[in-house]
């Protein structure tokens, strides 16, 4: 039975969530608990305060509902400032009355600073806290063309996202040389204001206001200590916060000597019997401007409440992570880096507009600290980092330089200790998210419905997402691995459905073990999966529809919807009638040339009804398809061998030539390259390709999964001195494993680095034939070579697949119109979209 | 036919590709036409002309659906189109022309609205 009384006073975010922290808590019921805000409104989301321009209402942001409280036993007195504390007689005084307490929590927020500037109190002269001061701000607004907020901070950067959505010309006054000086270092300050002047607000840097004065075209002018001067219809303050104390200070409650009411650890202030939390609160002798700290403190305090002798507080991380104008800016830690020896390391992309900066401990191991603008993609995994003092990786560089593909090196789930903090909102760790799946949670949501991770501002979700389904994998719970909405299979699964139910068309799979009726993520994969088990022409009716553009018109869409063709040059061997072929064909059809470095001529430009007339001509001189277009074999590069070279101890233009022949057609998950090397000079490069070979003097060495690209990767060394046999035989094999085993779009690269067992593996497998699977293997590529045929010389023979070609099928002599060209060193090019008027 | 809009007849059902996109030349400049034998109507026609690249190409894009919607990606950089609206689905505000299509006999006649059509025809 409550027989004592608890009174808060502030009803904002801070006094909120310390309510729905302790309301339920057994020391809650020793207490009669009042509420009292001296806003008409009960507590709302001021962080996301800009949209209430947007459309959002107070029912949108707010927080809890009058029920809500009711329902917790909670006395709420809105509307109701409390003018006096009396803690003498333990009592607090309102215009409505007075009300005793046994103990008081200050949760009175902050007030929004305005200089003393002479003029500063002049009608339309506003600031940005409360949904009150929002009316103010549209009222004010209604009909006018021009604002100005003063404070180039977060806050005003957010004031001026709102005067923006008023449909106002928004200017930003900022004293500093830069904006959010706080968070941001000069770079990432300049491509802030870059950034948001292109979205249209003006941003004003290193401009002291001395005077506001009626203006002449609208309502003020800001004179500036420059002698310059800026006119406008309102202005918002939002030069930063001051702690709400007028109460405590009056009371003669310890105050800071810059304001703020003093607590300690446990959010006591210098009376036992008042406590204070959030941005009232001085700790430390520091304000905390940010609400995860606030809600830390409500956390303390109501643990404290409940005699929990280890709830203490102890300072707060104050990164922060926004989206202003939606421009992203981060700040982590030291980002400026303070500390004593830090070095840094920038990366400042002007042209994508991105930012980056990593603040790293003098030993080179820890981060310190970050900046991010443009791009807060590495946010999370950086902020891991910092705050859990994980190692950094041997090129810290890498966790900020663009996305290659595949995306950023994450911090991967494992790596994180059980400390970790996952969701700084509700103050969730990984070790309470292994809790509640240990506790029964099997997916993301029941983790989210147990623990509240990624229920505030969500920012947390993907890594969220990473940590649950790392943690259900360890505990042998399978994950979703579908290719896409359409089927619940990866890639491998759907290869031995349509293997083993011997399934030939698309309609058959989807209709039996999928659902809908496809995209172009699983339309493509399926195709790709029937070619290599059926190998069927891929224009043949059932899989027109499936296919990319590219491998539809077997020919590479370039950027003005025009088609490259390369056609097959095996081993890069070619003579010089081909080679004229290729010239006077370019030359007729007008096309850019340009040697590949796959040892091959790629010619551009070709319009859709081309291609076939093009095809006609090269096939009557000897050419055959180069697949450059599909997820297939593409060239086998060689260097001159043995025939021609010195050095050459092996001939490596007929080799090259054999396994192009051998291989050209194979469809697998994504593209193939080869190469083969004459000797050890590995003139070829054939470590940096999918099969590389190099001869030895007593036969040759296979290597495999090189790549080279956007993400290079040596080739493995898989086995030794193999005679010309031995060499197809293997081949065979490695080829024809992965194309049954890897995912969609896996190069055989990210294929062995995420193949169980590794090299070992695939040597066992292959070479020691540890499945039983060699024959097996080498019979589904023998089908498959026997059945290749060259599709362009199928599709120039059939007057039904020429049809497809026309641009437009009512109008067959029309070219495409949209098709703008310049010269450029003598040869015709597309005019950039930028460049057409 | 009214005074405002003509059903211009573009092809014939021979000419149409199932589960896949043509394109056809009109007063109103290049319009994709889709035919998706398993939805009802089976057929879409939006514009041809892919407005991130400007190039024209949606009708030889992939087509599909993406939560029941009928959609095309865009070959060149994969943006999915409403079949049935043109709006992107990426991105809200980008939105492709569509128009109303119908079979009549073995002819595929697309209404073109006059205030579109392009003066320097075909």
């Amino acid at each position: 039975m409550a027989n004592k009384t608890l009174i808060v006073i502030g009803n904002g975010m801070v006094g909120h969530h310390f309510l729905e922290q302790f309301a339920e808590t057994p020391a809650a019921a020793d207490y009669d608990i009042h509420v009292f805000g001296e806003e008409p409104l009960i507590a709302y989301d001021r962080v996301h305060l800009s949209e209430y321009f947007g459309g959002s209402t107070h029912a949108d942001l707010a927080l809890g509902t009058a029920k809500d409280y009711a329902a917790k036993g909670l006395t709420l007195h809105l509307d109701e400032p409390v003018t006096e504390l009396d803690r003498d007689n333990r009592k607090v005084l309102t215009p409505k009355g007075e009300y005793t307490y046994d103990a008081v929590v200050l949760a009175t927020g902050s007030y929004p600073f305005v200089p003393p500037i002479d003029g500063h109190d002049r009608d339309h002269c506003l600031v940005y806290r409360t949904l009150a001061d929002l009316d103010a701000i549209r009222a004010s607004a209604e009909g006018r063309k021009t604002g100005v907020v003063v404070g180039g901070g977060l806050l005003g950067l957010e004031a001026a996202n709102a005067l923006k959505s008023l449909g106002l010309e928004a200017h930003v006054v900022e004293f500093a040389p830069r904006l959010m000086p706080v968070q941001l270092d000069a770079d990432g300050g300049a491509l802030l204001k870059r950034k948001i002047e292109e979205l249209g607000v003006q941003v004003h840097t290193e401009k002291a206001t001395t005077a506001i004065v009626p203006g002449e075209e609208a309502r003020l002018r800001m004179n500036f200590s420059d002698d310059t001067h800026l006119e406008t219809d309102l202005i918002v303050f939002s030069a930063g916060i001051r702690p709400q104390d007028t109460l405590a200070r009056s009371s003669g409650l310890e105050i800071g000597e810059r304001g703020g009411i003093v607590i300690d650890d446990q959010c006591t202030t210098s009376d036992p019997q008042v406590f204070a939390i959030g941005e009232c609160a001085l700790w430390d002798n520091r304000i905390f401007g940010l609400v995860a700290p606030g809600y830390t403190m409500a956390r303390t305090l109501a643990a404290r409440l409940n005699q929990d002798a280890e709830a203490g507080f102890r300072g707060a991380d104050m990164s922060t992570k926004l989206k202003l104008l939606g421009v992203d800016v981060g700040s982590i830690g030291d980002a400026h880096g303070a500390t004593p020896g830090a070095r840094n390391i920038r990366f400042n992309d002007e042209q994508a507009g991105t930012y980056g900066r990593l603040v790293i401990s003098e030993d080179g191991k820890k981060l310190l600290g970050a900046i991010l603008v443009g791009d807060n993609g590495p946010y999370d995994t950086l902020l891991q980092y910092a705050l859990n003092g994980i190692d950094l990786p041997k090129n810290p560089e890498s966790l900020i330089l663009p996305v290659s593909e595949g995306g950023a090196p994450a911090l991967g789930p494992d790596a994180l200790p059980e400390t970790a903090s996952i969701c700084s909102c509700h103050n969730v760790s990984k070790g309470d998210i292994c809790g509640a799946i240990d506790a029964g949670c099997t997916d993301l949501g029941a983790v989210k419905g147990e623990t509240k991770a990624s229920t505030g501002c969500g920012g947390c979700a993907a890594l969220l997402k990473s940590v649950v389904d790392n943690e259900l994998e360890k505990r042998g719970v399978e994950v979703s691995k579908d290719i896409c909405e359409h089927f619940p299979y990866s890639r491998q699964e759907l290869f031995h459905l349509v293997k083993v139910n011997g399934i030939r068309t698309f309609h058959s799979l989807i209709k039996q073990h999928g659902k809908g009726h496809g995209c172009d993520i699983c339309k493509p994969a399926v195709a790709s999966i029937l070619a290599t088990c059926w190998n069927e022409h891929i224009m043949a009716t059932d899989h027109v529809p499936l296919q990319d553009t590219n491998d539809t018109f077997m020919a590479n869409m370039q950027k003005n919807g025009t088609y490259s063709i390369v056609p097959r040059i095996p081993g890069g061997e070619i003579t010089p009638d081909k080679l004229i072929v290729l010239g006077e064909v370019a030359k007729e059809y007008n096309l850019y040339t340009k040697i590949t470095g796959g040892q091959r001529v790629d010619l551009f430009g070709a319009t859709l009804s081309e291609l076939p007339e093009i095809w006609e001509k090269l096939i009557a001189a000897g050419f055959e398809t180069g697949h450059a277009y599909g997820k297939s074999v593409r060239t086998v590069k060689s260097c001159v061998g043995s025939t021609w070279c010195r050095y050459g101890v092996q001939d490596s233009v007929g080799m090259a030539i054999r396994l192009e022949e051998r291989y050209k057609g194979l469809r697998s998950p994504h593209k193939l390259k080869f190469a083969v090397s004459g000797c050890t000079r590995e003139c070829a490069e054939a470590q940096s390709k999918d099969i590389g070979v190099i001869a030895t003097e007593n036969g040759w060495n296979l290597y495999v999964c090189g790549n080279g690209g956007m993400r290079p990767r040596h080739a493995d060394l898989f086995a030794t001195d193999l005679s010309d046999d031995e060499l197809i035989r293997t081949v065979d094999r490695v080829l024809m494993f992965y194309v049954r085993t890897a995912d969609r779009l896996q190069r055989t690269s990210v294929w062995l680095e995420n193949l169980e067992g590794g090299l070992d593996y695939l040597k066992e497998v292959v070479l020691d034939d540890s499945l039983g699977l060699g024959e097996e293997l080498e019979a589904h590529m023998q089908a498959i070579i026997g059945t290749y045929q060259c599709e362009w010389k199928t599709t120039v023979e059939d007057p039904e697949k020429r049809k497809r070609f026309r641009e437009f099928v009512n109008a067959p002599e029309k070219k495409d119109p949209v098709q703008h060209w310049t010269t450029e060193r003598d040869q015709r090019r597309p005019l950039a979209k930028a460049d057409i008027a | 036919m009214t005074a405002h809009s003509n059903w211009e007849a573009v092809c014939t059902v021979d000419d149409l590709v199932p589960e896949s996109g043509i394109a056809v030349w009109t007063e109103a400049g290049p319009v994709a036409v889709f035919y998706l034998p398993h939805h009802l109507p089976a057929l879409f026609a939006i514009s041809h002309t892919d407005p991130f690249s400007g190039a024209n190409v949606l009708a030889r894009g992939i087509t599909g659906d993406l939560k029941g919607e009928p959609v095309v990606a865009s070959p060149l950089y994969k943006q999915h189109f409403s079949l049935r609206t043109g709006i992107c689905m990426e991105d809200e505000s980008v939105r492709v022309k569509s128009y109303p299509v119908l079979l009549d006999g073995d002819r595929v006649r697309l209404k073109v609205p006059v205030s579109q059509r392009r003066f320097s025809a075909a």
